[in-house]
């Protein structure tokens, strides 16, 4: 039987340690899982078709942050995409975890639309209602090499709490 | 997967027994040995889906069932309007009407030995695949909502096809009550660039080679011999399908308190097939359905141009299209009596067997063929439903292998570059942007498709017809 726990992904293994984010990132893990999360992190964790994307923050806001930096690396190497336009994005949702769906799937929305990729994104949330920039490119398949695209953010193992010191985002995307 | 927990009641039968909040019994279809390898999540997943009001006989799983979204993925679930039964986004999926098609050719083995690369290289050219590709349709609103209504049907008649390809597709290529009006805008201009597109991750365009033949008396009606090439394409409805999956999770994991269907996981998100909110998904899905038809219709159009140019003596007739992410109403026979119900497959193949109103007139005394398409460089297998088929398992049938192991472990254990070599030694030709991709999508990354098809043909889903192996591969 196959193990069902989310696992950690090896991040280093997609980025290839080239830029010195994902270094902080791979020394932190070492360290194991209930490390202090006052940094921003991300780290995808294995479902048997998909890809799990999970995001640490010191605040809600951010964990939202890196969550959608761990979506971009299912489909290429963050350090490969220049945040130089950016694209608001406003939504809403009842509770946390609905919200971090619906940024997920606005952010897949305006990839899609606009066939970019973003590397940089700020988020603010005030109740249910999330503002946000993401910032990017549009796609060079010679340059980002893009992997697969991302159908939409699902409600699997979705989930938004307090981690030990700061905020925790996840949930598995469909590609 | 611990069979212990399972009541066995055949050889490939397998029951997780009514329980807890469950309405009916669950049902997983597959040899032992696949049984041990399937993921616990299924049997969890399965049984969730047999708490859903309405539902009908049990919730079945298929020989490739995997963790899936709510739904197992190789999961089956019918229901009964009349029994508050409900309609699932989820347990449609976010590629709404992903399916496969498969062509003949008229060529055998010798006549595309020496054309082989150019033949590749032309598909690679030619198809849009992979992230950020763009079709040349462009689609205006009128000519959306005619895409959305007419599916293949529309795209014959806009002259990307003929007549007699929409015998050969389910529904005809043309899904019924289909409503644009119930399609977002922010779906309609996700597709607005993507008529005509591969997509990625597991989809693909392959020729292949016919190896073997299991039962002649199918494959003669079937126009398949040993030695024949084939084309087939594995697709879905792109954005548009994948938005509306999107929209309507949402919708549904909101109102589902307000129909006071309690949910053991959001992603069953659901509502019942009479709300405005369960017929407002139905016409969006249709819709969804219609853009996958017309879609593999547009990509037909652009193979047999290809063909034409490249080897021009090609003919390529369709032999079926058949998609498994869908919601069908359907009759079958439940409870003793003969019933619409509203089918849910969700990465299973409907199987309808001989005799079925529905098979083309041609192929109707057969079975309808069940596509079921491997990963590179494994085989890809055409079945057919059969007559016991419906008491199984509501008609359906497997639709692949399912993935052995992650994208991740994929990742760990291949390079793309080193599948690529591999496989061209075996001579198969593989096209594609992304060698990451490749490395994810790695043939053995997957189940052994020949185990799974082997166990949908023991448990009476579907027959064996033939098995194909692919020469080229065009990867999104």
């Amino acid at each position: 039987m196959r193990s069902n726990a989310p696992q950690s992904a090896g991040r280093s293994f997609f980025l290839r340690l080239s830029n010195p984010v994902a270094e902080v990132t791979c020394a932190a893990k070492e360290e194991g899982r209930n490390i202090a999360v006052m940094q921003g992190r991300w780290e995808h964790f294995s479902h048997e078709a998909d890809m799990g994307v999970r995001g640490f923050g010191a605040t809600k806001a951010a964990a939202f942050e890196q969550a959608a930096l761990a979506m971009t690396a299912v489909i290429a190497d963050p350090a490969t995409i220049a945040a130089r336009e950016s694209v608001a994005i406003e939504c809403e949702a009842p509770d946390d975890e609905l919200l971090l769906a619906e940024w997920l799937n606005q952010l897949i929305y305006e990839m899609a639309t606009r066939r970019m990729l973003f590397s940089r994104f700020a988020v603010a949330i005030d109740g249910g209602r999330l503002t946000g920039t993401a910032w990017g490119e549009p796609i060079e398949v010679a340059r980002h090499h893009p992997a697969v695209e991302v159908k939409g953010a699902t409600y699997t193992a979705l989930r938004v709490a307090r981690a030990e010191s700061g905020w925790i985002a996840q949930t598995v995307v469909d590609v | 997967m611990d069979t212990n927990l399972l009541k066995r009641r055949s050889e490939h039968e397998w029951e997780i027994p009514q329980r807890g909040a469950m309405r009916v019994p669950a049902v997983i279809y597959g040899s032992e040995a696949l049984i041990r390898a399937m993921d616990h999540k299924v049997y969890e997943q399965a049984s969730n889906v047999a708490a859903l009001p309405g539902i009908v006989e049990a919730s079945y799983a298929m020989p490739d069932a995997h963790w899936g979204y709510g739904f197992p993925i190789g999961g089956v679930a019918a229901f009964d309007p009349d029994q508050g039964g409900v309609v699932s986004a989820g347990g449609v999926g976010f590629d709404v009407s992903c399916g496969v098609r498969c062509l003949h050719t008229g060529l055998a083995r010798p006549d595309i030995v020496a054309h082989q690369t150019s033949l590749a290289d032309a598909l690679y050219q030619r198809i849009p695949a992979g992230v950020g590709s763009t079709g040349a349709i462009r689609l205006n609103a009128e000519e959306m909502d005619a895409m959305l209504v007419g599916g293949a049907k529309w795209a014959v008649g806009r002259g990307w096809g003929e007549a007699q390809d929409l015998e050969r597709i389910e529904e005809h290529g043309h899904m019924q009550h289909a409503k644009p009006g119930a399609v977002s805008p922010q779906a309609k201009h996700r597709q607005r660039d993507e008529m005509g597109t591969l997509g990625s991750g597991n989809h693909y365009l392959e020729v292949q080679e016919v190896t073997a033949i299991y039962a002649a008396d199918l494959a003669a009606p079937f126009g398949l011999k040993v030695g024949d090439i084939v084309v087939m394409i594995h697709c879905g409805s792109r954005g548009l399908g994948h938005q509306i999956g999107t929209d309507f999770l949402k919708r549904m994991a909101i109102a589902a308190a307000s129909f006071g269907i309690v949910l053991p996981d959001r992603e069953l998100a659901c509502a019942p097939i009479k709300s405005d909110l369960g017929a407002e998904y139905l016409g969006a899905m249709r819709a969804a359905i219609n853009c996958a038809f017309a879609n593999r219709q547009i990509l037909t159009y652009l193979v047999r141009e290809i063909f034409a140019d490249v080897l021009p003596q090609a003919r390529l007739p369709l032999l079926y299209d058949v998609s498994h992410n869908t919601c069908k109403v359907e009759q079958h026979r439940a409870g003793g009596t003969v019933r619409a119900l509203y089918v849910h497959r969700k990465g299973a193949t409907r199987a309808f067997g001989p005799g079925h109103p529905d098979i083309p007139a041609a192929l109707r005394a057969a079975g309808q063929p069940v596509l079921i398409g491997g990963s590179m460089g494994t085989s890809s297998y055409v079945l057919a439903g059969t007559a016991e088929s419906e008491a199984r398992a509501f008609s359906s049938a497997c639709h692949g292998a399912g993935r052995a192991m992650s994208r991740h472990q994929a990742l760990r254990e291949y390079s793309g570059r080193q599948v690529v070599d591999d496989l061209a030694k075996r001579g198969i030709l593989i096209r594609s942007p992304s060698m990451r991709g490749i490395a994810e999508e790695a043939p053995d990354a997957y189940k052994d498709v020949a185990a799974v098809v082997d166990a949908a043909d023991a448990a009476g889903l579907a027959r064996k017809v033939a098995r194909l192996e692919p020469l080229i591969c065009v990867k999104g």
